[in-house]
């Protein structure tokens, strides 16, 4: 299938030229030239008034099957029986999305002795939770847990599968998706349902978050997504102060009051041994907050000046209860470990707040913070590229305008 | 003797990507075509398992023809053989078709021991092909790669990145690894491989050497449409201010202070 040009009709007006969001059409000497890597958009049709560009009608299409009956699921992803906070943001989202739907929402909550976070799935907006314990899922291992979605999946049939585009979710969903051969969209940022014909609508970020693209999977089921951490927004925030740690006391009595079904669940996939397995966390981040969660990251570069002034960021970050994040130049400097880089080469990130000090904004970190909600640059040079994307921009120099930002927090907050 | 291969992509180099002022499109005029950076580090593992254990890189890429380039280029590090796969069928391939295309090359060549790939491209970021591709062939994987050690003949210990830190897991052979780029320092490509590589013949596979049916791969056979495309939403109306620090501080406290509220 390919894009459709009636050169007879075209007046070489050059307008698709202008919209066609990968720059694959060209005018050579008044004709249109279309290039590789058209995937149908339908952006220069949409502009083309004398009708010369068209799209293809789908040839014989295989017809959709059945809408499957378990609605809308979430993984549920947890580690050592805390719930990752994607898990009931996006339980939020699906309870949205499922009203659209009429269709029933669902936890999915794999792990070893973790029936205790099953009441935080249902008071979040599941009213069924699928429990599967076992040995095997007591750490995160791609293909166990692979395993264990997929057959779940095979077994109740959901219409959609949302999970957090945590590491963790990236690793395993794509596995589950191609089993399941169906499709996947990666970093979801906005869900929407085309009620019509019950499609789950999935915007993301692409090419370095330059363009947006909404995704759909037209043929298959299930639908399946992984989103953004910290986008969403959970049913019933948790109080401030606890963010992300939903540590019940073991074992809890399932409460009368939440209502739901707590669906245990016998795994058969796991009953042959894996060809891998998990041997020891190495090396535990001990960030309390860690980046992919931050709603508040403070984030510096080169202009730092020196490793010891990431100390600096730190009592900034804790005042506002944020994490610390890093230009590659202050991680190539050894200021700071890999983890904490943001930019194209280390994480992307979207917090309601980001603050950049003392980095320039190179197009490479750019691509990796550009999402953020609210932008505040802090840099001496009124040039630097991060002030056209910044929100608020202070031009001055770090030195002075953090240390009194900092005094200025705490003479507030006593 | 294992086999390795290497799966990378050619992508434009986004750092030159500039949205349109006016109307919000890319503008790829005059922007490089690269080897997707993250694959760079993937061809460093690979030619480091070989030195160490003895083998055979192979590299395999789906694109346009001009793809070969991005073979050419990554064959002047040092891998021994490429193959680009490259067919107006395969074209517009969501992660799924080209996972599937990549996978039937691999068989195609009579399977590999090891699997490498870059953590993600940086055109699409979707880190999606790799773990689908370990799917399609059955074989266990590990994401998100800083360091690899050789167990055994057929094991590997692998520390992988996560949001909680680093963990060390054991896989056995065949087995796919996607690295991010901790894992190593690439060398410089040499130059008697760039030499080889210039004459070095690059098969071409298409449909039919695969033996797909064109609605199996490409935009026909994706799960996945691209419905629509759009301008991210605009920011808000920017605003610079310069003064003495401490008159800064506290616009800025007072500002963020009121969005808190809201």
């Amino acid at each position: 299938m390919s894009l459709i040009f009636y050169a007879e009709k075209c007046t070489a007006c050059g307008q698709c030229v202008d919209v066609c969001p990968f720059g694959i059409l060209r005018l050579e000497g008044g004709a249109l030239s279309i290039a590789e890597g058209c995937n149908l958009c339908g952006a220069c049709v949409e502009v083309c008034e004398p009708e010369a560009l068209a799209l293809p009608e789908e040839e014989s299409p295989s017809p959709r099957p059945e809408v499957p009956p378990d609605g809308v699921w979430v993984f549920a992803e947890q580690r050592h029986g805390e719930l990752a906070p994607v898990a009931l943001e996006l339980l939020g989202e699906a309870s949205r999305l499922a009203g659209t739907l009429q269709a029933p929402v669902a936890a999915v909550l794999l792990g070893d002795k973790v029936d205790h976070l099953a009441p935080a799935l249902l008071t979040g907006g599941a009213q069924k939770v699928y429990l599967a314990e076992h040995p095997l899922l007591a750490e995160f291992l791609e293909e166990s847990y692979a395993a264990a979605l997929t057959e779940l999946a095979q077994k109740f049939q959901p219409e959609i599968i949302l999970a957090g585009a945590t590491y963790a979710g990236r690793a395993f969903i794509p596995r589950v998706a191609a089993a399941l051969k169906t499709g996947l969209t990666a970093d979801c940022t906005a869900f929407a349902i085309d009620p019509e014909k019950r499609l789950l609508l999935q915007t993301r970020p692409a090419f370095g978050g330059n363009i947006m693209a909404t995704i759909i999977t037209p043929r298959t089921y299930p639908q399946m997504a992984t989103a953004r951490p910290g986008v969403f927004k959970a049913l019933k925030p948790a109080s401030s102060g606890e963010a992300g740690s939903i540590t019940g006391q073991r074992p809890v009595p399932l409460n009368n009051l939440v209502a739901g079904e707590i669906i245990r669940v016998e795994l058969e996939s796991l009953k042959t041994s894996p060809q891998s397995r998990f041997i020891k966390t190495v090396a535990e981040i001990k960030e309390r907050v860690p980046l992919g969660a931050a709603e508040v990251i403070v984030c510096g570069g080169r202009g730092l000046k020196e490793a010891k002034n990431i100390k600096l960021l730190e009592e900034l970050a804790d005042l506002l209860g944020g994490a610390v994040g890093a230009t590659r130049g202050a991680v190539d400097a050894g200021w700071i470990p890999y983890a904490h880089q943001i930019g194209q080469t280390g994480k992307t990130v979207a917090p309601k707040l980001y603050i950049a000090v003392g980095l320039s904004g190179a197009a490479q970190h750019l691509v990796g913070m550009q999402s953020s909600d609210f932008i505040v640059a802090i840099n001496k040079d009124p040039h630097a590229p991060i002030f056209q994307v910044a929100d608020m921009g202070l031009v001055g120099d770090l030195f002075d305008i953090v240390p009194a930002l900092i005094q200025e927090i705490k003479k507030d907050k006593g | 003797m294992l086999k390795i291969i290497v799966c990378i992509k050619q992508v434009p180099e986004t750092q030159d990507v500039r949205l349109d002022p006016v109307t919000h499109t890319l503008k790829r005029e005059g922007i490089k075509s690269i080897i997707n950076p993250f694959d760079l580090y993937a061809v460093e593992e690979a030619l480091r398992v070989k030195e160490a254990q003895g083998g055979k890189v192979t590299l395999l890429t789906m694109g346009p023809p001009q793809a070969e380039e991005a073979l050419r280029e990554a064959l002047g590090y040092g891998p021994d053989a490429a193959v680009l796969l490259s067919d107006r069928a395969f074209a517009g391939a969501d992660t799924w078709a080209t996972a599937l295309t990549l996978g039937r090359a691999i068989e195609k060549l009579g399977g590999a021991d090891l699997i490498f790939t870059g953590k993600q491209a940086i055109d699409g970021d979707t880190a999606q092909v790799g773990p689908m591709l370990a799917a399609i062939l059955n074989i266990p994987f590990v994401a998100w790669a800083r360091k690899l050690t050789f167990t055994d003949n057929n094991r590997l210990q692998v520390e992988r990145m996560m949001d909680h830190g680093y963990d060390a897991v054991e896989v056995e052979l065949p087995a796919l690894i996607t690295v991010v780029k901790e894992i190593n320092e690439p060398r410089m490509p040499s130059f008697k491989a760039k030499l080889k590589a210039k004459k070095e013949p690059i098969p071409v596979w298409g449909l039919n050497d695969l033996g797909f049916q064109p609605e199996q791969v490409g935009l026909a056979g994706s799960f996945t449409q691209v419905v629509k495309v759009f301008p991210p939403p605009a920011r808000g109306q920017s605003e610079t201010w310069e003064g003495p620090a401490p008159e800064l501080a506290a616009r800025l406290w007072q500002r963020l202070k009121e969005m808190g509220r809201s």
